[in-house]
């Protein structure tokens, strides 16, 4: 059936224009090669920010309190914050796979504004040097968590301005990319592909987008007033000349409980392309997926004051909140069961990306489960601000976004590449990131439950046993995530040829060579069924 | 393997649904074809941030209006409301004169398009000039943010003044690059890069200009007319 | 087909004349002379000349000066659905505000 020895077009990875190398990279159009871009940019961000991470868990080894100051721990979990989450999580697989994928899965040449496009990538390149410059410049590297929490960010003598900007420009580079994916999903799906034949990853990504485009301009401006306090004293948030810290913090969560849907929503687009290829079934409840992508966007924008609950806000509000909060897990539920019944009497394919969705999925629900149970007032009351907090955050971003990352690019890796990883080394690298993750953001779910606060420098002695588990677990983890790493860096390199459909997926992508030819299709195909469609195939062979 | 999930037809084949379906633009795309309908939409979805960046501003301004109304009442006694007024008049001028440079294009009126749009560029300079008098003075009676003069007031008024700046300053900013955009669409209505046949940059340039226009219309009432 | 149907990429051909759009803003100054009346009236009229006034002015220019009018329902959806938004975002920060 294929056609691809008579591929007239060269794959998107060999130079044609009149820039080689490098230099054709950095002027790029081609969404592909800006989704590797992103990629790579983000995979160092990750690592940094991984190795920050890991020296806060070797502080809690009071044994290496030597290694850094309090006043250092402060900026090293504010700059493991901000990096993680603006530079990795909120545009990660948006970003990466939404560039690379979204145009090929509704069988388009590339997004509506290449250029623009771009432009974004450069904004986000903008935005993460100018959050490591404020760590080098200045008052030195902000000490306020990544959330900025005004008074503090007001009178902090630290670099937090910079920093603030830095979140800025990244949160227009993350605008610039909605409204692009938004554009291109209306204006350039091929002929015959309905809103109900896109893969549901497409689901995820357009819903993503329209968060990004309503909620991120919020922060935008909380961060501006933020650096207007800070030159000009403008009062908005200052107490002292009549504004109200609380204000700040409605704007702030306003936009920042919706970005965790942004970092979540396209996590669940990619295990939902995953699961039908492995089980080699149509996708169960094609529709409510597809509505429940649309309805976490929705009412995951109208829960951001749960993070307030101990803020001293109104009975009124609480009770609101705490509703709203237990409700936007029902979508996040439907997933699962959908996920689960796809899996039910399936022809199971079992794969490394198939293992990393399943991990996924069951870090996932736990990440979930605490959630909702923070949603109720009384015990989010006894475990704000501790560790159950950190813990649980880390279950949902890193247990479930973070795995989703992993998966998709497990997933998607011959197709971009054109080459195979060694699968016993992922299964290899599972083990100590799966028991290394546990160890530690479970243990600091236990910490948190006895009533270990965050951000703290030092423990009680009641808190070290749990500590050193955790610490432990980090270790583990750090390995496992090494050995992933090596492995792919390996496997792009000098892996063996990938072929063009390794896993027997029915998506558009699945179609095309490995990697893709520049403009991804000869001719633009015309659609004429859904896209899990494994049974039509059947029938056919 | 048959893993291919389509069949392929050829671009011309696709008659008349290339019409109505949204996908039709994707046949020639790369190859310099223009979508204005797509360029519209993604300038309306800018719009959209936007508006929810003032947006923001604004639920900033209600929720201390709420706390401080006598405050805010005083605060606005302070601003010129006529030199509010004759701002809100010159805008919308100014984005009539818009408009009315676009159907000009449409009609092949190079010469009355090249006068609608200079009329807009010297209304939004006269904007700015009002504007620059109107901070001048509040400057000279020491009501600015910081100011010794204004730390005497009630926290209220203070915050009310933040926010004054704040918000039109910002809109300001906005002024001026809604200037410089249509300064260069002027440039290009002069050397035919927009003509009868091609003028979506001259249209959202357009869009970008009434929607700083809107948030003016807001504007007055919540500062100039709050007193 | 189930989904909604987005106009061709062409305007309609029919375009609004100068007249519509000089009248709408004739509109316009009326309005804005009758918000600055009705401000010397009194903080009530003043607030409740605010909240529909300004709004219908804004109407206006979205709906002509943007051309919204003339649009499929798509562009329509999209600013109700950011309008909506904020809304929302307002009513549910002063749940908070108003019942402290």
């Amino acid at each position: 059936m294929s056609t691809h020895a008579a591929t007239a077009q060269p794959s998107y990875l060999v130079d044609t224009g009149s820039r080689k190398g490098l230099m054709a990279w950095l002027t790029t159009t081609d969404h592909k090669r800006i989704g590797l871009l992103y990629l790579y940019a983000m995979s160092i961000f990750f690592l940094i920010a991984m190795g920050i991470g890991f020296v806060m868990r070797l502080v809690q080894l009071t044994s290496y309190q030597k290694l850094i100051t309090a006043q250092t721990y402060n900026a090293l979990f504010t700059v493991h914050g901000v990096i993680m989450i603006f530079l990795f999580v909120i545009p990660g697989l948006s970003a990466v796979f939404g560039n690379f994928f979204l145009p090929i899965l509704i069988g388009a040449k590339d997004v509506s504004f290449p250029r623009l496009n771009l432009a974004s990538w450069y904004f986000f390149m903008a935005g993460a040097i100018l959050a490591v410059l404020s760590l080098f410049t200045g008052g030195g590297a902000p000490d306020t968590g990544w959330s900025f929490y005004a008074p503090f960010s007001l009178k902090t003598g630290t670099n937090v301005s910079l920093a603030v900007f830095a979140a800025f420009v990244l949160g227009f580079s993350s605008m610039l990319t909605g409204i692009n994916f938004i554009t291109t999903i209306h204006r350039l799906r091929a002929p015959g592909m309905h809103w109900f034949r896109m893969p549901l990853f497409c689901w995820a990504v357009y819903s993503t987008a329209w968060i990004q485009i309503l909620a991120t301009p919020i922060v935008a401006i909380t961060l501006v007033l933020v650096i207007l306090e800070r030159f000009f004293g403008i009062g908005v948030f200052d107490p002292a000349k009549g504004g109200d810290p609380l204000l700040y913090q409605h704007l702030f969560w306003i936009y920042s409980h919706p970005a965790v849907y942004i970092m979540i929503l396209p996590a669940m687009g990619a295990i939902t392309e995953i699961i039908p290829t492995f089980a080699k079934r149509t996708i169960f409840g094609y529709k409510a997926i597809a509505f429940s992508s649309m309805a976490i966007a929705g009412v995951g924008s109208l829960v951001w004051a749960h993070h307030m609950f101990t803020s001293g806000m109104s009975g009124m509000a609480l009770m609101l909140f705490s509703l709203l909060t237990m409700i936007v897990a029902v979508p996040s539920a439907v997933k699962v069961f959908n996920w689960v019944g796809t899996l039910y009497k399936g022809s199971i394919d079992f794969q490394p990306p198939l293992l990393f969705a399943l991990t996924f999925i069951f870090l996932f629900c736990i990440g979930g489960l605490t959630g909702v149970m923070q949603g109720a007032l009384a015990v989010n009351v006894h475990v704000h601000d501790t560790y159950f907090i950190v813990g649980h955050f880390h279950y949902v971003m890193f247990g479930g976004t973070g795995m989703a990352f992993f998966a998709a690019l497990l997933y998607w890796f011959p197709k971009m590449w054109g080459r195979m990883y060694s699968k016993a080394a992922i299964y290899a690298s599972w083990f100590p990131i799966f028991i290394g993750f546990n160890l530690l953001y479970f243990g600091m779910l236990i910490l948190g439950l006895m009533g270990m606060p965050r951000r703290y420098y030092v423990h009680l002695p009641q808190f070290h046993t749990m500590h050193v588990v955790a610490t432990v677990g980090s270790w583990f983890l750090v390995l496992g995530l090494l050995l992933f790493f090596g492995t792919l860096l390996y496997a792009i390199l000098w892996g063996e040829k990938a072929e063009d459909n390794p896993w027997g997926g029915v998506t558009l992508e699945w179609s095309l060579p490995s990697p893709p030819i520049q403009e991804n299709f000869e001719e633009i195909p015309t659609i004429t069924h859904g896209p899990y469609e494994f049974e039509r195939l059947e029938g056919k062979s | 393997m048959s893993a291919e999930p389509t069949t392929k037809v050829t671009p011309s084949s696709l008659g008349p649904d290339s019409e109505g379906s949204p996908g039709a633009s994707s046949v020639t795309q790369g190859s310099g074809h223009r979508d204005d309908y797509g360029s519209r939409l993604g300038m309306w979805l800018f719009l959209v941030t936007e508006m929810v960046l003032f947006g923001g501003l604004f639920i900033a301004y209600s929720y201390m209006r709420y706390r401080y109304p006598v405050e805010f009442h005083h605060g606005g006694g302070e601003l010129n409301a006529t030199l509010g007024v004759i701002n809100t008049l010159v805008l919308l001028t100014s984005s009539l004169t818009v408009v009315l440079a676009i159907v000009a294009i449409q009609r092949s009126e190079k010469g009355r398009a090249m006068v609608f749009l200079g009329s807009t560029l010297v209304l939004g300079l006269t904007f700015l000039v009002i504007k620059s008098f109107e901070w001048g003075a509040k400057f000279h009676h020491g009501l600015y943010p910081n100011a010794p003069h204004l730390a005497t007031l009630p926290p209220g008024e203070q915050v009310f003044f933040g926010l004054y700046f704040t918000m039109t300053g910002l809109h300001g900013l906005h002024v001026i690059a809604g200037l410089s955009v249509l300064s260069v669409m002027l440039w290009w209505v002069a050397t035919d890069r927009i003509r009868q046949d091609r003028y979506i940059h001259l249209e959202n340039s357009g869009l970008y200009w009434h929607l700083v226009d809107v948030i003016w219309i807001f504007l007055l009432p919540l500062f100039y007319l709050a007193a | 087909m189930s989904e909604h149907v987005e106009p061709a990429s062409e305007h309609a051909t029919e375009h609004p004349g100068y007249g519509t759009f000089i009248k709408v803003w004739l509109l316009l100054l009326i309005l804005t002379g009758c918000l600055v009346g009705v401000s010397h009236l009194g903080q009530t009229y003043a607030v409740w000349g605010l909240l529909t006034l300004t709004p219908l002015k804004a109407g206006l220019v979205f709906y002509f000066f943007m051309h919204l009018k003339y649009e499929g329902p798509l562009f329509k959806v999209v600013v109700l659905v950011t309008l909506g938004t904020l809304l929302i975002f307002f009513a549910l920060l002063f749940s908070d505000v108003a019942f402290h």
